[in-house]
């Protein structure tokens, strides 16, 4: 298919601790087709920031990559020379990162950010052209282009939100991860930030991974839903399916807890904890906490299934043969 | 009936003295809440940061004193308090935080956080009694005592911390539960069952909750009023679900419109400008008239008070002003904005 941008194909990542190896990402498969919002789900330690960095190779040792490939256009990332993929890091795959209004360098006025970036990436050329080029990203954003000669705290959560964003972009990316981008700001701001990312990406012809557990930003903002659980993916869907139509048993849980205008004094938790990734349980990672687990869950890992072309689910809840040989 | 905790029109003002000026800033200004005995509240405090509500909730604690107006408990103002009332206070008034991971002393075993309330108020009669109680209020909570007590605070979840810490306030017998933001650093998953056990102590231990949170979803499932805040100001106050579901104040109708829906079929605030300035600077009026799409000459020039739109219904805009209301229609009022 030529309009694939992204292909994640079976990624491991590993992290040895002295109790043993956890596997923080489990045979991670998806693709990524151009201009699309994927969403990535799930609970803490379900493995999606993990799987983001992962994504920018920017994960930091002890931690492994012992199988996988994350192709992007053709190019294997993991195949790539460590100063390849220092290229590569916003110049075709870029990150907005949690919390990433910390990661201004508090001591640099705004422009200087930009400049060093601009300079890491050899397209330093006049100045008169950087501060042009500065002053149309903060416009993209929604910013005045003063804020360039501004230092980090002297802007508000939501402007140091949007200054990551342009930083995002500057170097035009094929894909930008947005690890819970507005996790720290107020709703109101929220919707302003997920906006301004939408339009930068739009403008950009971009495709953006989102990461979060938020479920109503991933309704207003995202096509298609990864839902992760203790280091896999458990459904892949498109984003009206997965809220309509869960089929994984996880998926369906996490749907009806979401806190809604529609119902009051109602609440539906997922019952038990998620399993540590040092001793994971045998067979589906979820069927302690599973209310329709059948026999053999405990003990064999269930693959992924396509349900339709575009909606894969791993449980055993569905086995293949039932939907080539049934009629509907 | 008698009052047990009220709160008449009490603000708190920091003031800084510089060096070579004085700077002061209104954290909250003329907030009034009584809570009866024998008639448990379910309130929510809700704003964004930067709203006041931490430091109503410190307020209400007597962690900090007011600048003005007196918070009485019991009859007695929190200043004047003699120890015994001040004892009582603390026992009867508890709170849940944030943060579920700071709370604890990561050294100590998660028995020593139930432990030491029970000792300091001497509620327990022995170490066996004690032992029983810790596991009874666990259980109330939802939490199995085998699987908790004796355990350290890196072997729990954030959920199970934030409930231990429900069950820690709960031992006490208290009448009033302040909870600061107790789901937000909790995964979703796991909030729904924080929320049903803050839930049960008010429906069987007749305890009021006081819910102050930036999450109006959580406030509308939980709660039966709200108030919404604005920079240190009540913008509208009533039934949790006329205030939610029929917002008047621009304000309250802003954020209601920032709400992520979780469905994807129905669009973000998709009937609603959105504001352009993220700065403010209102000098004498309305705090929200440098965002707000309906502003009016009047709102620039004076602060508007709290008006009744019902018995239980309030909201401080001069849009429900009877004098004003009759001859302002949108369109009207749109020509005034800057």
């Amino acid at each position: 298919m030529s309009d694939l941008t992204l292909k994640v194909d079976n990624l491991h990542v590993h992290f040895p601790t002295p109790a043993g190896v956890v596997k923080a990402v489990n045979g991670v498969t998806f693709t990524l087709r151009q201009r699309e919002r994927l969403g990535l789900v799930g609970e803490s330690g379900s493995g999606k920031t993990t799987t983001a960095l992962a994504l920018m190779r920017l994960l930091a040792p002890p931690a492994r990559i012992p199988h996988g490939s994350m192709i992007l256009d053709g190019v294997d990332l993991l195949a790539l020379s460590e100063e390849k993929m220092r290229q590569a890091r916003f110049a075709e795959i870029s990150m907005v990162p949690q919390g990433a209004m910390n990661s201004l360098n508090p001591v640099m006025r705004i422009r200087s950010q930009f400049v060093e970036l601009f300079q890491a990436h050899g397209q330093f050329t006049s100045s008169s052209d950087i501060d042009a080029r500065i002053a149309s990203l903060l416009e993209q954003v929604g910013l005045n282009p003063s804020v360039a000669g501004m230092f980090p705290h002297e802007l508000s959560g939501g402007m140091k939100q949007r200054v990551c964003i342009a930083m995002a972009v500057a170097l035009r990316p094929k894909v930008i991860i947005a690890d819970e981008p507005t996790s720290a700001l107020d709703v109101v701001v929220q919707r302003q930030v997920m906006e301004t990312l939408g339009r930068v990406q739009e403008a950009l012809g971009a495709t953006v991974i989102l990461v979060g557990h938020d479920m109503g930003l991933m309704a207003q903002f995202v096509d298609r839903i990864g839902v992760m659980y203790a280091g896999r993916l458990v459904e892949v869907g498109p984003v009206r399916t997965i809220f309509r139509t869960p089929k994984h048993p996880y998926t369906q849980m996490l749907i009806a807890s979401i806190p809604t205008l529609e119902q009051k004094k109602l609440f539906k938790g997922i019952p038990g904890v998620a399993p540590s990734l040092l001793n994971p349980p045998s067979g589906c990672p979820f069927h302690v906490r599973c209310d329709q687990r059948l026999e053999h869950c405990s003990r064999i890992v269930p693959d992924s299934i396509a349900l339709s072309p575009d909606h894969w689910v791993a449980c055993h809840l569905y086995p293949k043969e039932e939907h080539h040989d049934q009629p509907a | 009936m008698t009052s047990l905790l009220e709160a008449r029109s009490i603000g708190k003002t920091f003031r800084s003295s510089g060096f070579f000026r004085r700077t002061s800033n209104v954290a909250l200004a003329d907030f009034s809440l009584s809570i009866d005995e024998g008639k448990p509240i379910l309130t929510a405090i809700a704003g964004e940061s930067g709203s006041g509500k931490t430091t109503l909730t410190r307020l209400l604690l007597g962690i900090i004193e007011p600048t003005d107006g007196a918070i009485h408990y019991r009859g007695t103002d929190l200043r004047a308090m003699n120890h015994a009332q001040k004892r009582q206070f603390r026992q009867e008034v508890q709170a849940i935080f944030q943060d579920p991971f700071e709370v604890y002393n990561p050294f100590y075993k998660v028995d020593h956080v139930l432990r030491t309330p029970l000792a300091k108020f001497g509620l327990a009669a022995s170490e066996a009694d004690a032992r029983r109680q810790m596991e009874a209020a666990l259980e109330k909570v939802g939490l199995r005592p085998e699987e908790t007590l004796g355990r350290y605070p890196h072997q729990l979840s954030g959920g199970q911390r934030q409930r231990i810490m429900i069950a820690r306030a709960l031992m006490l017998n208290p009448k009033i539960i302040i909870a600061d933001e107790p789901v937000s650093m909790v995964d979703a998953s796991l909030r729904a069952t924080i929320l049903e056990s803050l839930l049960t102590l008010h429906q069987e231990f007749g305890i009021s909750l006081i819910y102050v949170t930036h999450d109006l979803t959580t406030a509308y499932q939980l709660c039966n009023d709200i108030y919404i805040l604005y920079r240190g100001s009540i913008a509208e106050s009533g039934d949790v679900t006329e205030v939610i579901k029929d917002p008047k104040h621009p304000y309250t109708q802003l954020l209601v419109g920032s709400i992520p829906l979780p469905n994807p079929d129905q669009r973000w605030g998709a009937d609603q400008p959105t504001p352009k300035t993220m700065r403010s600077a209102a000098a004498s009026g309305c705090l929200f008239a440098d965002r707000c799409p309906y502003v009016m000459d009047r709102c620039l020039a004076s602060v508007p008070p709290m008006i009744a739109l019902s018995p239980t219904r309030g909201a401080a805009c001069f849009l429900y002003d009877d004098d004003h209301a009759a001859h302002s229609t949108r369109d009207g009022v749109q020509q005034h904005s800057r």
